[in-house]
C-alpha cells in the first residue's frame, strides 16, 4: 500500500470521529434544551431542506439534461426509418411522465415544507374520499391506455414480416464475435446442422456442404453461393434488412442502438428482427461531425467475461458499393474446399467471370 | 370504517393459548445460546435477520465500490486492490473476471439477502406479532429455522467467493446456456454449483419464514383485530409473503432443472451448441424455458422487495403527520391488485427474447396496469401529508425519500414496460437507473425508515437523530447524483454489465461522468458506514427509551413495555377496538387501538 492510500484512510477516519463527536454533542444540547425545542428546530431546518432540495433538484433536473441530452442518440436523429416511432413514442412518454413527475414530486416537498408541525396547527382529519380516489384511478388508466395503443401499433409494425424483397442476413453471435452470411445468388441461405461446425475447416455455421452417414445429412446445394463474413455487415441504405439471428454458444443479443433495435441471439431458436437504414455510414459521419463513426453492434445480453468487447460493425452503403462489395466476396463453399473454387483451376479468367457474375447479381437484386 | 361496529368490552375473556403461554412465560430456562443464538423469540430473530442482512449490505456495497472503481477509473491502478483481492486485481486493475463475479454477487446480494431476507426477514418477524397482538409467531420453531436457512445459505454463498475459479459470474438472473455450461465462463464452474445451493437454502428459508407469516396473521390475531383493522404494515407484509410462497417454488424448479443439465446430461434448457471447438450432444431444450422460470419469480420478487417498504412507509407517514392513512381501504386494494398483478407480468422482463408478439402484448398491457394501483399509492400518500402537522423525525424523511424515489423510478418503469420502448433501452443503463431507484434505493429507503422508526422497540434506545439526518441528506441526495444521470447512457445505448466502453465509439464520451457517479457512490457508502456505526453505537450507548409510546402511534407494539420480553405483553394481550389511524380525531391527538369507541365518537 501507497502512502497516499493511508492519507486517505486516515482522512476519512479523522472525518468519521469529527461527524459522530459532532453528532454526540448536538445529542448533548438536545437533551438540555429540552425534547420539544430541539425537535422543532430539527423540523424547521429539514422541512427547509426539504423545500430546498425539490428546488435544487429541479435545477438540476434541467442543467443535466442541457449537460447530457447531446450526448444520446437523439440529436442525430434515428438511423432507421421505423426508429423514428421508437423517438416519437419515447417524447410523448417522456411529455406524459414529465408531468407526472413535476406535479406530485412538487406535491410531496411542497406539502411537506407546507404542512411541517407548528403551534397550534391541527391536523385534518381526512381518512377518505371515493369521488378523489375514482379519479385518480381512472385519470391514469386513460393516459396509460393510450400510450398502450400507441405502442402496441408500434410494436405489431416492427415485429411483422420484413417486407418483400428485404435483403436477408443472418447474424451468429459466438463467445465474443458476430458472424455473418448472406443467401448469394439463389436468395436462398443453405441449411446448417450445428454438429458440422468447423472453424478449422472454414465452416463456423455448420454449413451442410457433403452427405454425411453417420448424421443422417444431406448436402444442400443452395449453401454454395452463401458468402460468410465476419464482424462488420454490409447493408443497404434505403433497403429493408432482415437479420436472422441466432448463436452458436450461450445467449448473446443485437443491439443495434443507432436504428433503436435489439434482438436475442438464442442458441437453437432462430429470431428475426428488420429495418430500413436511412443513412450511409458516411452520411452519418457528416451528420455527427464524428469522423470515427461507425455503426456498432453491441452485445447486449451478458454473455461472459469478454461480453464487453464482443462488437460488431455495421456498413451502411448505397446499393451500387454492396454490389460491388459483394462481388469481392467469395462464396464459403469455395473456402472450405479450396479445390472446388473454379477461380483457384482457372486463375486466367478469374477476376471477369467474378464480375459478371456480381453484375447479374446486381441485376437480380435490383428487380 | 373499523370503528363504526359495535363491540363488547371484556377482558375477561382470554383465548385459551395465551393463558397456556401466560404460565410458561417467565419461567423459562434461557441460556446465552437460547436467547441469542437459537432463538425462537420472534424479536431476536427479526434481529438476526437485520444484522445479517446488514452485513451483506455491507459486502454487497463494497462489491458495487469495487466495480464502480473500474468503471469510473478504467485506467488507474489500486495496489491495495490486488492486496484484498489477489490474482483478481493483478497490478492493481480489476480483471474482467473478477468485475463480472463483483457485479453477479452485488446483485445476488442485494436482491435475495439484503432486500428479501434483509427486510421483509427483519420486519415481518419484528412487527407481525408486535401489531396483530400475538404473542410470537405460529410456529416459533420453524421461524428460527427460517433464520438458520438463510444463514447456512449466506455460508455456502460467501465461500463460493474463496472458490479458485471464482464464484458465479453471469449475472444475478444466471440465464443459462452461461450458467449451465463451466465451459463457457469459469465462473459457471464450482462457483454456480456453490451459487445452486445457497440459493435454494434461502429458497427453504424464504418458504419457511413466509408460510409462517401467513398463519400469523390468517390465525393469531387479538381479539377485535379484524383484517380490515390492521395497520398497512401487516397487509404488506401479509401479501409479500404470498407472492413468495407461490413464486419461489417455480424458481425452485428452474434451479432443480438447471442442475440436472450441469450434472445429469440433461436437456432442459440447452440445445445446438458448439463451444470450445466441439458440439455438445444436447439438443431440443430451450434456454428460453428458463427465463420463463426465472422471472416468474424474478417478477413477483420485485414486488417482495417493494411492498415492505410501501408498506412500513404508509405506516410511517401516518404516524409523523398525525393524520390517517388516506383511503386506507383503497391502499389495501392497491397491494391486492398489485400482488395479482405481479404474477402476470413476467414476460415483460423478455420482450426481445423473440418472445410471441402477440403474447408480448398481453405482458405490455398488464404491465402497464400495475401504474394504476402505484397511482392510488403515491396520490393516497401525498393526501396523507396534505394539511398533516408532520414531525420530521429520521424515519418520517426516509419515508418521504421513498415516495420520491418511488414516484422516480416509477414513471421510467412505464417505459420499460411498453414493448415497443423496451426493444430499444433493454438491457442498457436505462433500466440499471430504472430499478435502482424504484426497486432498490427505495426499498433500501423503507428499510431504513422502518429501523428509525423501531428502533426504540427493537434495543429501548434512539438512534442518534444528528447522524440521522446526515444519513438521509447524504444519501438522499447521492442516490438521485448517482442514478439519474445513468437514464442518460442509457440513452445512447450504452450496455449494462461492461467491463469498459473504450473500444466503443458509442458510449466514450461517459469517460467524466463516470467518474462522477462512482465518487458519487463511495461517500454514499461511506456514509452507511456511518449508519452501521450509528446503529452498533446505539445499541449499548443510545439515549435510552423512557416513555411507552415516544412517537404516539396507535398500533399495539407500543403498548408493551419499553423492553418487551419473549411474549411481549407483561399480562394479558390487549384487546383491539379501532383501526390503527384515528390520529386527530375529534380534537385528539391519536387515539390507540386499544382504546374502546366512546358514544360521542364521530364516524368517518
Amino acid at each position: 500500500m501507497t502512502t497516499t492510500t493511508y492519507l486517505i484512510i486516515a482522512a476519512a477516519v479523522l472525518v468519521f470521529i469529527v461527524i459522530f463527536q459532532i453528532a454526540k454533542a448536538s445529542e448533548y444540547v438536545s437533551v438540555l434544551k429540552g425534547e420539544e425545542t430541539s425537535r422543532k428546530q430539527n423540523n424547521r431546518i429539514n422541512g427547509f431542506m426539504l423545500l430546498g432540495f425539490m428546488i435544487v433538484g429541479f435545477i438540476a433536473v434541467y442543467y443535466c439534461n442541457k449537460l447530457l441530452y447531446k450526448t444520446t442518440l437523439f440529436p442525430q436523429g434515428s438511423a432507421s426509418v421505423e426508429g423514428e416511432k421508437f423517438d416519437e413514442m419515447f417524447m410523448i412518454t417522456t411529455a406524459v411522465t414529465g408531468l407526472v413527475f413535476v406535479i406530485t414530486q412538487f406535491l410531496l416537498f411542497f406539502f411537506a415544507w407546507k404542512y411541517q408541525e407548528k403551534e397550534g396547527r391541527k391536523a385534518f382529519y381526512f381518512p377518505h374520499n371515493n369521488k378523489l380516489e375514482l379519479v385518480w384511478t381512472v385519470v391514469p388508466a386513460i393516459f396509460l391506455t393510450v400510450l398502450v395503443v400507441f405502442g402496441l401499433r408500434f410494436w405489431f409494425r416492427i415485429t411483422s414480416d420484413a417486407p418483400k424483397g428485404a435483403l436477408e442476413v443472418e447474424i451468429v453471435g459466438k463467445q465474443f464475435g458476430w458472424m455473418m452470411r448472406y443467401p448469394g445468388k439463389d436468395k436462398i441461405f443453405g441449411k446448417t446442422y450445428f454438429r458440422v461446425i468447423s472453424d478449422a475447416n472454414s465452416n463456423p455455421f455448420g454449413q451442410i456442404f457433403e452427405d454425411n452417414e453417420e448424421l443422417k445429412l444431406k448436402a444442400d446445394p443452395t449453401n454454395f453461393d452463401d458468402v460468410v463474413t465476419t464482424q462488420t455487415m454490409y447493408i443497404v441504405k434505403g433497403r429493408p434488412v432482415k437479420l436472422i439471428i441466432g448463436s452458436r454458444d450461450v445467449i448473446h443479443d443485437v443491439g443495434l442502438n443507432h436504428f433503436r433495435l435489439k434482438m436475442d441471439a438464442v442458441p437453437g431458436i432462430p429470431t428475426t428482427l428488420w429495418f430500413t437504414p436511412k443513412y450511409t455510414t458516411k452520411e452519418m459521419k457528416e451528420r455527427t461531425g464524428n469522423p470515427n463513426f461507425v455503426y456498432e453492434i453491441a452485445c447486449d445480453q451478458m454473455c461472459g467475461n469478454g461480453h464487453y468487447s464482443m462488437k460488431g460493425i455495421i456498413e451502411v452503403v448505397t446499393q451500387e458499393e454492396f454490389d460491388i462489395w459483394m462481388a469481392k466476396q467469395k462464396p464459403n463453399y469455395y473456402l472450405a474446399f479450396p479445390d472446388k473454387d473454379p477461380s483457384a483451376i482457372k486463375p486466367a479468367a478469374d477476376s471477369t467471370a467474378a464480375v459478371t457474375a456480381a453484375d447479374k447479381n446486381a441485376v437480380a437484386i435490383n428487380k | 370504517m373499523s370503528n363504526e361496529t359495535s363491540h363488547v368490552h371484556s377482558s375477561t375473556v382470554s383465548v385459551p393459548h395465551e393463558t397456556h403461554h401466560e404460565v410458561h412465560h417467565g419461567h423459562h430456562h434461557e441460556t446465552f445460546l437460547t436467547k441469542y443464538v437459537f432463538s425462537q423469540d420472534h424479536k431476536t430473530i427479526a434481529k438476526q435477520f437485520l444484522i445479517t442482512g446488514m452485513f451483506w449490505a455491507l459486502l454487497g456495497g463494497l462489491f458495487s465500490v469495487i466495480f464502480r472503481l473500474q468503471l469510473g477509473f478504467p485506467d488507474a491502478k489500486f495496489p491495495w486492490m490486488e492486496a484484498l483481492l489477489g490474482e483478481w486485481a493483478k497490478g492493481g486493475q480489476l480483471q474482467a473476471e473478477a468485475y463480472y463475479a463483483l457485479v453477479t454477487m452485488h446483485g445476488t446480494v442485494l436482491v435475495f439477502f439484503v432486500l428479501t431476507a434483509g427486510l421483509s426477514g427483519t420486519f415481518s418477524n419484528f412487527l407481525i406479532p408486535l401489531q396483530v397482538g400475538a404473542r410470537d409467531m405460529a410456529s416459533p420453531f420453524m421461524n428460527m429455522l427460517s433464520y438458520w436457512f438463510f444463514f447456512i445459505a449466506s455460508v455456502v454463498m460467501l465461500s463460493s467467493l474463496f472458490v479458485q475459479t471464482g464464484p458465479f459470474s453471469g449475472g444475478w438472473t444466471a440465464y443459462p446456456p452461461l450458467s449451465a455450461l463451466g465451459e463457457a465462463s469459469p465462473g459457471s464452474k464450482v462457483g454456480m454449483d456453490l451459487w445452486l445451493v445457497s440459493m435454494a437454502l434461502f429458497v427453504v428459508s424464504s418458504l419457511l419464514g413466509g408460510l409462517n407469516y401467513i398463519a400469523t396473521v390468517l390465525n393469531m390475531r387479538t381479539k377485535g383485530m379484524s383484517m380490515t383493522r390492521m395497520p398497512l404494515t401487516i397487509w404488506a407484509f401479509f401479501f409479500t409473503a404470498v407472492l413468495g410462497v407461490l413464486s419461489f417454488p417455480v424458481l425452485f424448479s428452474g434451479f432443480i432443472l438447471l442442475i440436472f443439465d450441469r450434472h445429469f446430461g440433461t436437456s432442459f434448457y440447452l440445445s445446438d451448441i458448439y463451444i470450445n471447438g466441439q458440439a455438445l450432444p444436447n439438443e431440443g431444450g430451450s434456454a428460453i424455458l428458463y427465463q420463463h422460470l426465472f422471472w416468474f419469480l424474478g417478477h413477483p420478487e420485485v414486488y417482495i422487495i417493494l411492498l415492505p417498504a410501501m408498506g412500513m412507509a404508509s405506516e410511517i407517514l401516518s404516524v409523523n403527520s398525525r393524520k390517517p392513512i388516506f383511503g386506507y381501504m383503497a391502499m389495501i386494494g392497491s397491494l391486492f391488485a398489485i400482488t395479482i398483478l405481479a404474477f402476470l407480468v413476467w414476460a415483460h422482463h423478455m420482450f426481445v427474447t423473440g418472445l410471441n408478439p402477440f403474447l408480448g402484448a398481453f405482458f405490455v398491457l398488464l404491465t402497464l396496469l400495475i401504474a394504476v394501483p402505484s397511482a392510488i399509492k403515491v396520490f393516497n400518500w401525498l393526501t396523507t401529508i396534505w394539511r398533516g402537522n408532520i414531525r420530521f423525525t429520521p424515519a418520517m424523511l426516509f419515508a418521504l425519500g421513498f415516495v420520491s424515489l418511488f414516484i422516480s423510478g416509477g414513471l421510467t418503469g412505464i417505459f420499460l414496460g411498453n414493448s415497443a420502448l423496451d426493444i430499444q433501452l433493454h438491457d442498457t443503463y436505462f433500466v440499471i437507473a430504472h430499478f435502482h431507484i424504484v426497486m432498490g434505493v427505495a426499498s433500501m429507503f423503507g428499510m431504513f425508515a422502518g429501523i428509525y422508526h423501531w428502533y426504540p422497540k427493537m434495543y429501548g434506545r434512539y438512534l442518534n437523530n444528528t447522524l440521522g439526518y446526515i444519513h438521509f441528506w447524504i444519501t438522499m441526495v447521492g442516490a438521485y447524483l448517482i442514478f439519474w444521470p445513468m437514464h442518460y447512457e442509457g440513452l445512447a445505448g450504452m450496455p449494462r454489465r461492461y467491463y469498459k466502453y473504450d473500444i466503443w465509439e458509442s458510449f466514450k464520451q461517459f469517460g467524466e461522468l463516470n467518474k462522477f457517479i462512482s465518487i458519487v457512490a463511495i461517500i454514499v457508502f461511506l456514509v452507511q458506514i456511518l449508519f452501521i456505526f450509528n446503529f452498533f453505537y446505539s445499541i449499548w450507548k443510545g439515549r435510552k427509551v423512557t416513555t411507552q409510546n415516544p412517537w404516539g402511534a396507535n398500533t399495539l407494539e407500543w403498548t408493551t413495555p419499553i423492553n418487551p420480553g419473549h411474549g411481549n405483553w407483561d399480562g394479558e394481550i390487549p384487546e383491539v377496538h379501532r383501526w390503527a389511524y384515528d390520529y386527530g380525531k375529534d380534537g385528539q391527538d391519536h387515539i390507540a387501538q386499544t382504546v374502546p369507541v366512546g358514544a360521542n365518537e364521530s364516524k368517518h
